[in-house]
């Protein structure tokens, strides 16, 4: 297995940053993490993850869409989009990887969002698998074997090397940037890393965690639960859990005066805001528990419903970790289940 | 402490003082609080918690709890109870329908402070001697008590109850605290330093609102910045400096009126110190105006509500903007 010893993974972003744009997740001045147009002398951090997830590279949290010009009674419209270059990200988690997966259901079909798939079509995922999960982590209740990250090249750190393994042509192309640097080696060590990262997996807190009850068939049993008065009474109504998912892909679409024309944008948008799916007659989620529960009836039920049952969580734990009032999707399924 | 609330709260609602109680639930992990109505003593025994997580604030919930039918129990901290205060002045609870139960305040531990030095794989936290020990999956871990402590606590400015129906412990005092020293250090940079400083904590701003929404001072029942209305309301930022001007704005809203509860600052995903914004506006209140706390009153005219002959002249801020 090719593979770089770990004081020489500079040199390797380096030479890939030399042929294009590479992303990896760097600490910040704050001690978190993000990911971070690498600059040579830049760290790859030593947090599991980033605050914000790598959705923000296929689905920024703004994008321009299209322009118009008003001159008299003539309008001009302008396709303003940002062809974007080819760029590599490095560092992903296998729970991100798996929420390209989730977004591609939902931006390449059709009709595809020609917006996204530019994006996806210029990127190069290399994933990294984890070594220490954290008590947040839950990704294998969704299937996801955080040793074996997809993407288009996996990453593997043992002892004092990363090897690495290409699964598809772009990933490919990515080790041969940098085949100089790479030397086979034996992947002996890589096997005991993997089964003591296993061993720490078995022992997560949320291990337990299932998606057995839930699917697209709850619908009635869930929707009419008892349980969303009190689920979401302290929730605020902010969208942080929202925004830190990797998964969540809803958008709103608006027009902004610029005083001579028009710029017609879309931005994130959130299940837990009030305007969220305003529409002429008005909102249809008139409360918070009304918003409260679509956000994990989406999840849990309407997008294993149209998505051959796939569900629309990867388990990275972002929200347990940063929902100002510590309420969660992993509690959502306990006490739905407590029946 | 924790025992003698969850007897008190079961006597409470058995003698029918109260008909509901607001109070703090445990999660999955050992820090994971979520603030939470209980209604019977089952779910008081099963569920409630007050330890050293316990941070959250639930003044603000009382503005739509105090309006339900029947009396709700708030178990309040000395800084919760400051809130609740400005809340009454404000007349957005109904006070008569709240029982405060002053419980001592902090300090309460910041959960990203111990991740913050690498701690990960957390599955219990024990304070022994103000030192913490950390139970994680890969072994104990050991860190200071005081190294854990959430801002806000760090520079506690008092540990008095200012309203409260009964106490459970002992009420505090106000403190001498070293809240404006940050604020001070940030008033010695050189403006264009100062300006660097905010645009790269404010530019980390997702624009979640978190922020606004846990804010005790922030209740209009549609925020300007949600109301299409209003002509601002935006979910994107125009340009790179909005998000900068959405937090400047709502200091400026809540300048006079914020308790300095360190809420918002809490509960930043981003963690970025919003609390500093609000601390120059009390600094500076306080030195324009006379000392003036938020919140530890009902009635006492706020100092930019209100009229002196003595106020400041408007020219006072320009001079003061001059390096």
């Amino acid at each position: 297995m090719l593979r770089i010893s770990a004081d020489k993974l500079d040199a390797l972003f380096g030479a890939v940053s030399a042929k294009q744009k590479l992303y990896i997740p760097a600490d910040r001045a704050d001690g978190e993490a993000a990911f971070t147009e690498y600059a040579p002398g830049m760290k790859l951090t030593s947090r599991l993850n980033t605050v914000r997830s790598a959705k923000d590279f296929f689905f920024p949290q703004t994008e321009n869409l299209v322009e118009f010009k008003l001159e008299g009674k003539k309008i001009e419209i302008n396709d303003i989009r940002e062809e974007c270059d080819d760029f590599v990200i490095f560092g992903v988690r296998a729970c991100d990887a798996r929420s390209f997966t989730i977004l591609d259901k939902v931006y390449l079909s059709d009709p595809v969002d020609t917006f996204y798939k530019n994006r996806r079509d210029h990127g190069t995922v290399v994933t990294l698998a984890c070594d220490r999960p954290a008590e947040t982590c839950f990704c294998q209740t969704f299937g996801i074997d955080p040793t074996a990250p997809e993407g288009d090249c996996s990453v593997w750190r043992a002892e004092e090397y990363y090897y690495f393994k290409a699964i598809t042509a772009k990933g490919q192309v990515f080790i041969d940037s940098a085949a100089s640097l790479l030397e086979e080696g034996n992947a002996a060590e890589l096997d005991s890393a993997v089964a003591k990262t296993k061993a720490v997996l078995e022992k997560l807190p949320l291990a337990n965690v299932s998606t057995k009850n839930f699917g697209g068939d709850k619908l009635n049993e869930y929707f009419n639960s008892d349980k969303w008065g009190e689920l979401s009474e302290s929730c605020l109504g902010c969208g942080t859990c929202t925004f830190v998912c990797p998964t969540c892909q809803c958008y709103d679409i608006r027009d902004f005066d610029t005083g001579n024309g028009i710029k017609r944008y879309r931005c994130w948008d959130s299940c837990m805001y009030s305007d969220f799916t305003k529409m002429a007659h008005g909102n249809p989620r008139l409360t918070q528990l009304e918003r409260f529960r679509q956000r994990f009836m989406h999840k849990l039920v309407y997008f294993p419903a149209n998505n051959n049952g796939e569900f629309g969580c990867v388990g990275c734990g972002r929200c347990l970790s940063k929902c100002p009032i510590s309420m969660n999707i992993v509690k959502v399924m306990k006490a739905l289940e407590d029946k | 402490m924790q025992k003698a609330m969850i007897e008190r709260a079961k006597q409470l609602l058995a003698d029918g003082t109260v008909k509901r109680v607001i109070g703090w639930k445990r999660g999955e992990f050992a820090y994971d609080i979520t603030p939470a109505v209980f209604e019977t003593a089952e779910e008081l025994d099963r569920d409630f918690v007050f330890d050293d997580f316990t941070a959250a604030n639930v003044s603000k919930y009382l503005v739509k709890e105090s309006r339900k039918e029947g009396r709700v129990l708030a178990f309040l901290k000395p800084c919760d109870t400051y809130s609740l205060n400005q809340l009454t002045k404000e007349h957005r609870v109904d006070r008569g329908n709240i029982y405060v139960i002053g419980v001592p305040g902090g300090p309460k531990l910041d959960i990203e402070k111990i991740k913050g030095k690498g701690i990960t794989g957390i599955l219990g936290v024990k304070n022994e001697n103000y030192t913490l020990k950390i139970d994680t999956l890969y072994g104990e871990e050991t860190m200071p008590f005081y190294e854990a402590v959430l801002d806000k606590c760090a520079s506690c400015k008092s540990k008095k109850h200012v309203t409260y129906d009964e106490l459970m412990g002992d009420d505090g005092d106000i403190l001498e605290s070293n809240r404006f020293d940050m604020v001070e250090k940030l008033e010695n940079m050189t403006s264009q330093e100062r300006y660097d400083f905010w645009r790269s904590e404010l530019s980390k701003c997702i624009r979640c609102n978190a922020c606004r929404n846990v804010c005790p001072a922030c209740t209009c029942e549609n925020c300007v910045f949600d109301n299409p209305k209003s002509g601002v309301s935006n979910k994107a930022a125009a340009d790179s400096f909005e998000e900068n001007m959405f937090h400047i704005i709502r200091a400026f809203h809540v300048a006079g009126r914020c308790t300095d509860c360190g809420e918002c600052s809490r509960v930043c995903p981003q963690h970025i110190p919003l609390h500093l914004l609000n601390r120059k506006f009390i600094k500076d209140i306080n030195a324009l105006y006379g000392e003036y706390q938020a919140g530890a009153d009902t009635e006492s005219r706020a100092p930019l509500n209100n009229y002196t002959a003595d106020d400041c002249e408007a020219s006072i801020v320009h001079e003061r903007g001059v390096e």
